[in-house]
């Protein structure tokens, strides 16, 4: 049904490659032939060679030729570019639903069965639909190879497809700036074969549901993947905008409170203070004013839920 | 400087009025004076935005961190924009050429609103203090790029405010300098210079003001909203207050795209100007020429709709703003017909005026074909917000306002100084300048292609190799800059005494002396001749 000849890695790629060329080679022809012309008036009728002007003081004629040829060649060219989008408007019924979101500074794919996963993995040769959901600010999903990209607008539904054509790895980035680290908030898109996504789909041991309470710190994770701490918190001891989650809970941290070092114990109340009034005390080595207040978004239970997770990353 | 000696009246530059010094200029009313306090204030932010630039690409020589961090690098290209756009290339030609020139070439003695015209570049110089005061209050400089995006103009800590109201401010310099251009066009052309003997400059000023008088109004109310939301929390932009960011991206391309015209159709004037005069012949289709600025104006206002082909606006919008985008451009390109048309059996004469002239052509239209391509539906898709998008408006607005502006600098030097310049060092500093543009923008055209986004501190391997050849082109830029400066400025010391005419020009201001005395003219002229006028030569 989606068979193709060529190894394009989406279907979008020759439509895109039809419409940049046409235009591209039109405007190369005319940029080298305008130039020459220009090149060689300048030469032949410098004031050595041709001591009097001739004066001529235009011809209508010609101006309405020069007006003619240029608007039939601007609507050949709209109609390349608007035939080549058409098609990226409607995605397919049978498309493979994906949710993408976004938030400062990183990218998550929910998938139907509850998966999660901070790479977008997909079958090959399937249409492949993305809603997509940013939480903070304007983001854009960009995939390159695809030559698909559409912005993630905080607030507003919006979706973007393409259909997959050769197994492999390809980037994907974030192209709409987003603050500090618009640059690394990227990932990979890995494109299977069919086998290989039934196994990656069915394989659940990555997938953390609210069912699986048994493990410590479950519930506190999925809200800290929720609000998008991890993008700036490692739980591996990895520094990345903020301190990192590992071996914290229970440690001594200096921190700047209205100008002064002070020693803190990281406990109950302190993470409390550092997620609602973040900027209060800074621990040290670190940048002021990038972390807003979640007074309003996270409740005092979640808070504990999150201190519950940070307990479980001590030790490891 | 001796126009006092053989015309009788002292030249702008010697007279004595009520005040002295710096207060001379100051609180001169003098057109002629305010061009140049303009463009001494835009040459010192080009300075800045230009420097800002340097350090950004040598950030970009290699992945990672090579001179400064993320949070450094934001904050430079922001300001770098800011800067750029609201100070340096907006005002650039009108307020400089245009309020030195405009008065004369329409045989005026100056602008319809002397007063008004000052009291514009105090609003200039309050929105650049403004600019300069949001660098180094509160928590940090901004770091939103000069779009100011809402969401994130409103979830960054950086100050966003005095930045924001500077960008206000420069508005009002700008919607004032129209009104007064408007004015002074309809109402103190000499006798006899009906419209269709205006030169082209004016010409292109006059279109360029009706831009400034209607456009700058709604980037204004926008960033007054921004303000508004930002200290009274009401939900205009953000979605967390039931605002809707797509509505700020509309208006503030309704002004930010009208800008861009702006920019160029005043470059566009200038080099009308050059071609004409180093052609020694009359510009080929005059009336065309005039109809075209007009409509290049007039449509203008129609296409801001592709900044925003990914934002998520219906399919009608979408195919309406490129079919709009793609016409726009056919008036530019009967211009660059008619600019290559004047050329043929002219008797050319080479001077560095019109090196840059034809410099301007070749980097125009490349930014003009670039934009083609970002104009099609199914390519911007993938080139927007890349690298390719950044290169296109460097050929747009540095290769064509900036080529465009030092044209009319070296065209307009004798003029304005009463000196001539070194050739020599003007035409190296021009083929510097040339090289390094082509070497650091050209790259870029490739590195979006291949899918570099814009803004981006960090970049994977793949697009090194791209970086190091842009950020070299940089380098040799910059020290073409150097040459062309310090060339100017040394010229007004040991340069040769201008004539009144060194170019052979037919238009007012070359039929007075160099520099001009204070009231331009001695008796009113009185146009009987089209401007370009070479028939008797």
């Amino acid at each position: 049904m989606y068979s193709t000849t060529a190894t394009d890695a989406s279907n979008f790629v020759s439509t895109f490659n039809t419409s940049f060329y046409f235009i591209a080679g039109i405007s190369l022809l005319l940029l080298i032939g305008l130039t020459v012309i220009m090149l060689y008036f300048v030469f032949r009728y410098n004031n050595k060679k041709n001591k009097v002007a001739v004066q001529n003081e235009g011809n209508t004629r010609l101006e309405i030729i020069w007006t003619v040829i240029p608007i039939l060649l601007a609507i050949a060219m709209f109609y390349y570019g608007w035939a080549g989008w058409k098609p990226m408007n409607k995605a397919p019924k049978d498309a493979l639903k994906i949710t993408s979101v976004a938030r400062m500074w990183s990218f998550s794919f929910q998938y139907e069965n509850g998966k999660q996963s901070p790479d977008l993995v997909i079958p090959v040769n399937t249409p492949v639909k993305l809603n997509l959901v940013s939480l903070d600010v304007i983001h854009s999903i960009f995939i390159p190879a695809f030559r698909v990209k559409s912005d993630m607008v905080p607030g507003r539904e919006k979706m973007m497809w393409f259909l997959p054509q050769t197994v492999g790895d390809f980037d994907l980035y974030c192209s709409e700036y987003c603050g500090l680290r618009h640059s690394y908030m990227n990932a990979t898109v890995k494109v299977l074969s069919n086998e290989d996504y039934t196994s990656w789909y069915a394989d659940s041991s990555k997938v953390i549901t609210a069912t699986e309470e048994s493990v410590p710190g479950a519930e506190g994770l999925k809200i800290m993947i929720n609000q998008g701490c991890n993008a700036c918190h490692s739980s591996d001891g990895t520094k990345i905008v903020g301190p990192s989650y590992m071996n914290l809970y229970g440690e001594k941290q200096v921190v700047i409170r209205e100008g002064k070092e002070v020693t803190v114990t990281v406990d109950d109340e302190y993470i409390k203070r550092a997620i609602n009034d973040p900027n209060s005390e800074i621990v040290k080595g670190y940048p002021k004013g990038l972390m807003q207040s979640y007074k309003a978004t996270l409740s005092d239970d979640d808070i504990s839920k999150i201190i519950e997770y940070m307990k479980s990353l001590n030790d490891k | 400087m001796n126009t006092q000696k053989e015309f009788g009246e002292p030249g702008y530059l010697d007279y004595k009025g009520r005040y002295k010094g710096l207060f001379s200029w100051i609180f001169s009313t003098d057109h002629k004076r305010i061009g140049l306090l303009y463009l001494f204030s835009i040459l010192s932010l080009f300075a800045i935005g230009a420097t800002l630039g340097l350090l950004m690409k040598f950030e970009l020589i290699a992945p990672g961190k090579t001179i400064m961090g993320p949070q450094a690098y934001n904050a430079f290209f922001t300001l770098h924009g800011i800067v750029m756009i609201f100070a340096v290339v907006i005002p650039g030609l009108p307020a400089v050429f245009g309020n030195f020139l405009l008065p004369i070439m329409i045989g005026a003695k100056d602008v319809a609103f002397p007063k008004l015209n000052l009291f514009s570049w105090y609003l200039y110089v309050t929105g650049v203090v403004l600019v300069i005061i949001s660098q180094f209050a509160g928590d940090g400089p901004p770091d939103t790029g000069w779009t100011f995006y809402a969401p994130y103009s409103f979830r960054t800590t950086g100050t966003m405010l005095p930045a924001v109201f500077g960008a206000f401010v420069l508005g009002f310099s700008s919607i004032l300098t129209g009104l007064n251009f408007l004015v002074t066009i309809h109402r103190m052309r000499a006798p006899g210079m009906t419209w269709l003997k205006m030169p082209l400059f004016p010409w292109s000023l006059y279109a360029t003001a009706w831009v400034q008088l209607l456009a700058t109004p709604i980037i204004g109310i926008t960033l007054l909203m921004v303000v508004a939301e930002r200290t009274l929390h009401i939900g205009f932009f953000d979605p967390s207050l039931g605002g809707d960011p797509l509505l700020y991206q509309h208006l503030f391309w309704t002004y930010s795209h009208p800008a861009v015209y702006i920019m160029i159709l005043p470059a566009m004037g200038a080099i009308s100007e050059i071609i004409t005069t180093f052609s020694h012949k009359t510009i080929f289709g005059y009336k065309f020429m005039v109809v075209s600025v007009l409509a290049i104006a007039f449509v203008g206002y129609f296409v801001w709709g592709h900044h925003m082909f990914t934002s998520g606006m219906s399919g009608t919008a979408l195919y309406t703003f490129s079919l709009l985008t793609f016409l726009v451009a056919i008036p530019s390109a009967i211009k660059v017909f008619n600019w290559i048309s004047t050329m043929h059996k002219g008797s050319i004469d080479l001077q560095t005026p019109f090196y840059w002239a034809i410099a301007f052509i070749f980097v125009f239209m490349i930014g003009g074909f670039s934009g083609l391509i970002l104009g099609s539906l199914a390519a911007n898709v993938h080139l927007h917000n890349t690298n390719f998008v950044v290169a296109h408006f460097h050929f747009i607005v540095f290769g064509g306002t900036g080529f465009a502006f030092f044209g009319a600098m070296h065209y307009w030097f004798p003029k304005i100084t009463g000196k001539m310049y070194d050739k020599t060092w003007a035409n190296i500093g021009l083929i510097l300048f040339f090289i390094g543009f082509i070497t650091l923008y050209g790259p870029m055209f490739y590195l979006g292609f291949k899918g570099m986004p814009r803004r981006y501190f960090d970049y994977d391997e793949v697009f090194h190799a791209g970086n190091i050849i842009s950020t070299m082109g940089s380098w040799v830029l910059y020290s073409g800059l150097a040459i062309i400066i310090i060339n100017l400025f040394a010229s007004l010391k040991g340069g040769a005494k201008a004539p009144s005419d060194p170019w052979g020009g037919k238009t007012l201001e070359w039929t007075i002396p160099s520099p001009p005395p204070v009231e331009n003219f001695t008796e009113t002229p009185v146009v009987t001749k089209g401007p370009y006028d070479y028939k008797q030569v």
